[in-house]
């Protein structure tokens, strides 16, 4: 496969991904990160860094005092009982929460050491290196299969010389090019969900984010294509900066580096721990954490 | 034959019957009677236009549709000679028309964007409650005010676009008369069927779902690319059936284009001169001084101008089926 290159509308260079910071192996990213890394401490200076982040809906203080760090090349799982507060801070990290009416956030999220939030800064450039994937399927039913997965580079004013190329690659990684090579004209309704989702992760892969949020992916998928799913995100964590929220504590740790548990007791969420996926299931620091993934309450 | 070969046996499918109760009997009646009343009285009225109307199109044939000229004399040992032919004000009518909708499908579509994507709550509120209002508005108002105040500033415009597009067929004029032109009756119609399109674009607008525009947003969308990517898409079929809604109006619209148009039993398609046609304003004019076989012909024309209108609610049904499939 050929290396595709992007350019914006004022032919720069856009780089594919974080060149320095792409870890050879996991056990390498967790020692990396243990040595030089306490969470919310200090900037990185690379991946995506929570600082402080609270959310509110209206009066509904919904998140509160969130720090968390995503090192780039990292897989995080968020877990957590329902209504914890997990999608409302995965939205914080691309600036989706601000599409609901009347909602407000404080605190500070940087990508590669710089606040999103920033005044004047372009919002729809920081969604472009943040990527997310949502928990229903939600391809462009008007569009083809194939327009579909470039349709982000359209949306952007992106241009890239070989679609072709770039079409194969992100199908390919996304685990769904055998499936529909031979028919990638075809409207994207007529795919199973299944699919559908595999391409709304290979619509998300193709303007070649940094990170890449996926809120639930595979709730709404048959044991077959989670699994499809959770391969894929293996092969794009080589990559990029993954982070995951899941109900399935299975899947957290088949997936993931590290694991991040969020708890509401009423009150507005909170992140209770974060660690190396293996500790947080095998010995978690946090009682209440324990509870939860030993299937004690949640 | 071996007996001991299983026999498959399809069962037949069962007829399977409720029994409602009595309450759901009486308001299913009650339902019933109401919805099929409505095309009772559609259908009388088509009754009873075909069999005033009978004499003409039974005379004029179809030449009916086909003839432009109006006219009845009496010779002089008192036979009566008519001739009946609408083809003049039928394609006026289209005329002024897709006048209207050429000038109002934009704007409202533009509006109804506005107030669905852009507008602050207050705006929007004050916004919609007005152009409600206007589609609520009698139309004897839209023709004065068509006549008093449009049409000076209209004259104007229409000197304008002959002057810079007068070498385009129909922007050209045989003579300098640019008052009661269709251009002008058109500019009338489509303000007063923007509402109309403006409210079912909007309504179609805010139904986008939500998890689409979000993919859009996500994927580094402004607001106007999320618009043409997700909204317009999804609600073509709504403005299309809107758009053919206003256009039933324009069809049918009568004391308004009255008031703003020079009615004349002459094809013309020279929008900006003082010359044009409408079935429905036509009907009206004539109706004061017309004989009994002129009555008949308006009644025939009449017919003519429901089925127009129910073709092109049926065409809309298509559209919409059609594209809102494709658009979903
Ligand atoms: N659109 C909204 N408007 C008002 N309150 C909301 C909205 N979305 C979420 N909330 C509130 O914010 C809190 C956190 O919700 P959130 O959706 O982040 O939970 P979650 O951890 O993702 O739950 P789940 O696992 O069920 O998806 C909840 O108390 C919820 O009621
Ligand atoms: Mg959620």
């Amino acid at each position: 496969m050929s290396q595709v290159n992007y350019t914006n509308q004022n032919g720069k260079l856009m780089s594919d991904q974080p060149k320095n910071t792409t870890p050879s192996s996991l056990s390498d990213v967790a020692s990396k990160r243990a040595e030089s890394k306490v969470a919310g401490t200090q900037p990185l200076g690379t991946g995506l860094e929570a600082r402080g982040v609270h959310a509110w809906f209206d009066k509904h203080h919904a998140l509160e005092d969130v720090s968390l760090d995503f090192s780039a090349g990292t897989v995080t799982a968020l877990i957590g009982p329902s209504g914890c507060g997990k999608s409302t801070f995965i939205r914080t990290l691309n600036r989706m929460h601000e599409f609901i009416p009347h909602t407000s956030m404080a605190g500070q999220v940087l990508l590669d050491g710089k606040d999103i939030y920033e005044s004047g800064i372009d919002v729809t450039k920081i969604r472009l290196q943040i990527g997310m994937v949502f928990q229903k399927p939600n391809p462009f039913p008007s569009m083809t299969i194939g327009e579909n997965v470039l349709s982000g580079l359209k949306l952007a004013q992106l241009k890239v010389d070989n679609q072709e190329d770039l079409l194969e690659e992100c199908l390919t990684r996304a685990g769904l090019w055998t499936e529909v090579k031979d028919r990638l004209g075809a409207h994207a309704g007529g795919l199973s969900g299944g699919q559908q989702q595999r391409l709304c992760i290979a619509r998300a892969l193709a303007v070649k984010p940094k990170v890449l949020l996926m809120d639930e992916p595979c709730s709404a998928l048959d044991p077959g294509s989670t699994l499809r799913i959770e391969e894929t995100i293996s092969q794009l964590s080589k990559s990029m900066t993954i982070v995951i929220v899941t109900h399935n504590m299975q899947q957290a740790a088949r997936v993931s580096d590290y694991t991040a548990f969020f708890l509401s007791d009423g009150g507005p969420g909170q992140m209770i721990e974060v660690g190396p996926t293996n500790e947080i299931f095998s010995r978690p620091r946090d009682e209440r954490t324990e509870n939860y993934v030993t299937g004690r309450f949640g | 034959m071996s007996i001991d070969a299983p026999v498959k046996v399809t069962p037949p499918a069962r007829k399977i019957t409720t029994k409602p109760r009595v309450s759901d009997q009486i308001f299913r009646a009650i339902v019933t009677t109401f919805s099929f009343s409505a095309l009772l009285i559609l259908s009388l009225i088509a009754l009873f236009l075909l069999s005033k109307g009978f004499t003409t199109l039974k005379e004029q044939g179809f030449g009916f549709i086909t003839n432009f000229e109006w006219s009845v004399f009496v010779d002089e040992n008192g036979v009566e000679k008519a001739t009946f032919g609408l083809q003049a004000m039928l394609l006026g009518t289209l005329v002024i028309s897709i006048i209207a909708l050429v000038i109002a499908v934009p704007l409202s579509v533009l509006t109804a964007l506005f107030l669905t994507f852009y507008a602050p709550d207050r705006v929007k509120r004050i916004l919609v409650t007005i152009i409600d209002l206007m589609a609520a508005f009698p139309s004897i108002l839209y023709g004065l005010w068509g006549f008093f105040v449009l049409m000076p500033m209209a004259e104007y415009w229409a000197k304008l676009i002959h002057k810079w597009l007068g070498w385009i067929y129909i922007f050209d004029v045989p003579d300098p008369i640019y008052t009661r032109s269709p251009f002008i009756a058109g500019l009338v119609l489509s303000v007063m069927i923007i509402p109309i399109i403006t409210s079912v674009s909007r309504e179609v607008f805010s139904q986008t779902p939500l998890d689409r525009i979000q993919a859009a947003y996500a994927l580094g969308a402004t607001k106007w690319g999320m618009i043409r990517a997700v909204v317009l898409p999804f609600g073509a079929g709504g403005v299309v059936g809107g758009s053919m809604l206003g256009l039933g109006r324009a069809f049918g619209e009568t004391v308004a284009v009255f008031s703003v148009l020079n009615i004349v039993f002459r094809t013309n398609f020279q929008i900006l001169f003082t010359q044009g046609g409408n079935v429905a304003s036509m009907i009206i004019q004539k109706w004061g001084e017309a004989g009994p076989s002129e009555v008949s012909a308006l009644m025939a024309a009449g017919l003519v101008l429901f089925i127009l209108t129910l073709l092109v609610n049926f065409l809309a049904n298509y559209v919409v089926t059609k594209t809102v499939k494709s658009g979903r």
